[in-house]
């Protein structure tokens, strides 16, 4: 099991005519996923690595049941792509794009309410379900079927990690990045409901970075809900106060935000954290062992 | 991106939130002559990107025609931490009969846009919500439809008991929630709110940051960014479209994502060295972007070290390679550089510099170590 994603995800990519949507389309078949449709608006009935075109989410879901979305459109229309998948009645959306306006997430959050639809990112890497399927742009050769649930707020870094826990001989249920955004579709505890109903799933590693104070949040849900053993690794220790490090939502506003305080709360919540990315994965494989 | 109270105040004008009588000026002589238009006692206030300005002296109030000359010659030759002023904007004296405070926000955890009000002007809200998170009244609008009169009237009638100075205070925060979302902004601040002698309701200083996500929409925004008091290198940075920030180290970072790139500073630091920058070269890097990379590393004369920490997933190894190489043809890098390249192409890239003279390690605490044993 995993969460998710897994063989039987049908996908479609929007965007799939363009340099990166063609390349990871590829790359997701390669990696066994069911890419069943894609879509860019008036390249309708070409195909792309043997998938289908069409020219709308609609058309591409009632043609081909796709019941997943990824987005590899440019940022100034990552946002119509977004309402035009939750409008064709796909369960779950994906979007890689980066650079959405923050506005945006805001509405979008508010047209999902009471849908069932979820929205992963923006400015996500994507979801990998080891040995089953991937979604999205994590490189497939660093991941090995296993127990380990892994989400993070980071792209690069995630692959850091996860080649760690693959290295100590672990290996990964499901793996997601959520986004490094101010505003996300899906957050970590989100994720962590799911992680909990998942019975191969046996410990979950959250990566964090500075600002906001979601991994606080998290925390505490964990003390109170959450049964499985939680690790933890906070990027940004030596970032300094109010400069914004990369991500839209890595920013330390003044005191609030900082890894030291955060680094804090997960440990007085009974999360071990890890001081460096080896350190999080030795963490884990000492308590699967 | 910031804003100066100055350009703030601009907008708020067109949006008709009453702003002061004043004017941004250059010049000691630019000065006199507002005083003059404006008449005595004036307010002289520097126009920096930092805060506290007025506890370092920033902001003064001049009585004679003397001490606008002589606050006018002060402030304008004066550095806020380590930032020098330019500018001032000279202000009418205003009589404050009360202080309050008015902001927006997009709230992170709810999702939400948020406009916060607090009978206490002149503070730092953010300390006011650690300390005293009741004295904070907050209303969020909804996302769909937008702030409602009577969501507007509610913030009116928290922060004025008289019912006219509560109602022209819902008028200005509907007008700043208007802005606020028109404008892509991330955080609008009036702080404080005045209320005159007179009664009257005015905007008194003013801070607007804005999303740099939305601005490709806005670019009479963009045409307001303060290029002068950026960090040249940072301007650099954005120009060639990498994130770059300067801390205080020696050993120069380039890092493919953000994620990464902080805690390749944090693992630096970690085994006892300190990382000079932050820098993320983003995903689809070419050669010509790790070459800007290096250009703009290099400008900083601590960096005695380059440590390249490089997990190429949709970023090619290969590239980054290349672009290394040229670099080194280039700008002459006598620096040595640590190199940490895994991921796709990596077997291409170590081809590509294997005559470079690069130190070349598997894993990031290695490299890391390497860089900061080079500086021994």
């Amino acid at each position: 099991m995993s969460i998710l994603v897994n063989k039987d995800t049908r996908l479609v990519v929007q965007g799939i005519t363009g340099r990166d949507g063609s390349f990871h389309t590829r790359q997701m078949i390669k990696y066994g996923t069911r890419v069943v449709a894609g879509v860019t608006p008036g390249k309708g009935g070409m195909e792309v690595e043997g998938v289908p075109v069409f020219n709308s989410v609609n058309e591409a879901v009632k043609k081909t049941e796709a019941n997943a979305s990824v987005i590899f459109v440019p940022a100034k229309f990552a946002t119509g792509a977004i309402y035009e998948a939750i409008d064709a009645g796909v369960k779950l959306i994906v979007c890689i794009a980066e650079g959405l306006p923050t506005i945006e997430l805001v509405k979008i959050t508010a047209y999902l309410n009471g849908k069932d639809c979820r929205l992963v990112g923006p400015n996500s890497p994507g979801i990998v379900s080891a040995g089953e399927a991937k979604i999205g742009i994590l490189p497939g050769n660093i991941f090995k079927k296993g127990k380990v649930g892994v989400i993070s707020r980071s792209g690069t870094l995630t692959y850091e990690i996860v080649d760690h826990i693959t290295k100590t001989g672990l290996g990964q249920s499901t793996c997601l990045g959520i986004g490094g955004d101010p505003i996300i579709g899906t957050k970590f505890i989100d994720c962590l409901e799911l992680f909990a109903k998942d019975d191969d799933t046996e410990a979950v590693v959250i990566v964090g970075e500075i600002g906001g104070r979601d991994e606080q949040d998290t925390a505490e849900y964990v003390k109170k809900y959450f049964k499985k053993p939680v690790f933890g690794f906070i990027a940004g220790k030596t970032a300094p106060a109010d400069k914004r490090m990369g991500h839209a939502g890595a920013i330390i506003s003044g005191t609030s935000g900082t890894a030291a305080e955060k680094v804090k709360v997960l440990e007085a919540c009974g999360i071990k954290v890890g001081e460096t990315p080896a350190e999080v994965a030795q963490l884990v494989k000492n308590q699967l062992a | 991106m910031k804003v100066h109270e100055y350009q703030a105040k601009n907008i708020f004008n067109k949006y008709g939130i009453p702003i002061p009588k004043e004017k941004m000026c250059v010049s000691v002589d630019e000065v006199i002559a507002v005083s003059e238009e404006l008449g005595l006692p004036c307010v002289i206030k520097a126009q920096v990107h930092v805060g506290g300005r007025g506890k370092a002296g920033g902001i003064k109030i001049a009585k004679t025609e003397q001490e606008v000359k002589e606050y006018a010659r002060q402030i304008l030759s004066m550095e806020i931490k380590g930032l020098p002023v330019r500018k001032v904007l000279v202000s009418e004296a205003v009589s404050i009969a009360s202080e309050a405070y008015l902001g927006i926000i997009n709230d992170r955890t709810a999702k939400k846009t948020v406009m916060m009000a607090c009978k206490e002007g002149g503070v730092e809200i953010e300390e006011v919500a650690r300390k005293k998170p009741e004295a904070i009244f907050k209303i969020y609008a909804d996302s769909l439809i937008g702030f409602l009169p009577h969501k507007a009237r509610q913030i009116g009638l928290f922060l004025y008991d008289d019912s006219k100075t509560a109602f022209a205070c819902a008028k200005i925060a509907e007008k700043l929630y208007k802005m606020f979302i028109e404008l892509d902004s991330s955080l609008a601040e009036i702080n404080p709110l005045v209320v005159t002698d007179s009664g009257e309701l005015i905007a008194l200083d003013a801070k607007i940051n804005f999303d740099d996500n939305g601005l490709y929409r806005h670019p009479d925004i963009e045409a307001m960014r303060d290029r002068e008091s950026e960090d040249k290198s940072e301007q650099m940075a954005r120009e060639s479209d990498l994130s770059y920030v300067k801390l205080n180290g020696n050993i120069g970072c380039v890092v493919n994502g953000a994620g990464l790139a902080m805690a390749t500073m944090d693992l630096v630091k970690h085994f006892g060295g300190e990382p000079a920058n932050f820098l993320d070269i983003g995903g689809s890097s070419s050669p010509q972007k790790v070459k800007n990379a290096l250009d703009i590393l290099l400008r900083d004369e601590n960096v005695k070290v380059i440590f390249f920490n490089i997990f190429g997933g949709i970023t090619r190894c290969d590239d980054v390679a290349n672009g290394i190489l040229e670099a080194k043809k280039e700008l002459k890098i006598k620096q040595p550089i640590v190199a940490r390249l895994t991921g796709t192409n990596e077997e291409k890239a170590m081809e590509i510099l294997k005559e470079a003279g690069l130190i070349f390690t598997q894993s990031m605490d290695d490299g890391a170590k390497k860089a900061i044993q080079l500086l021994k």
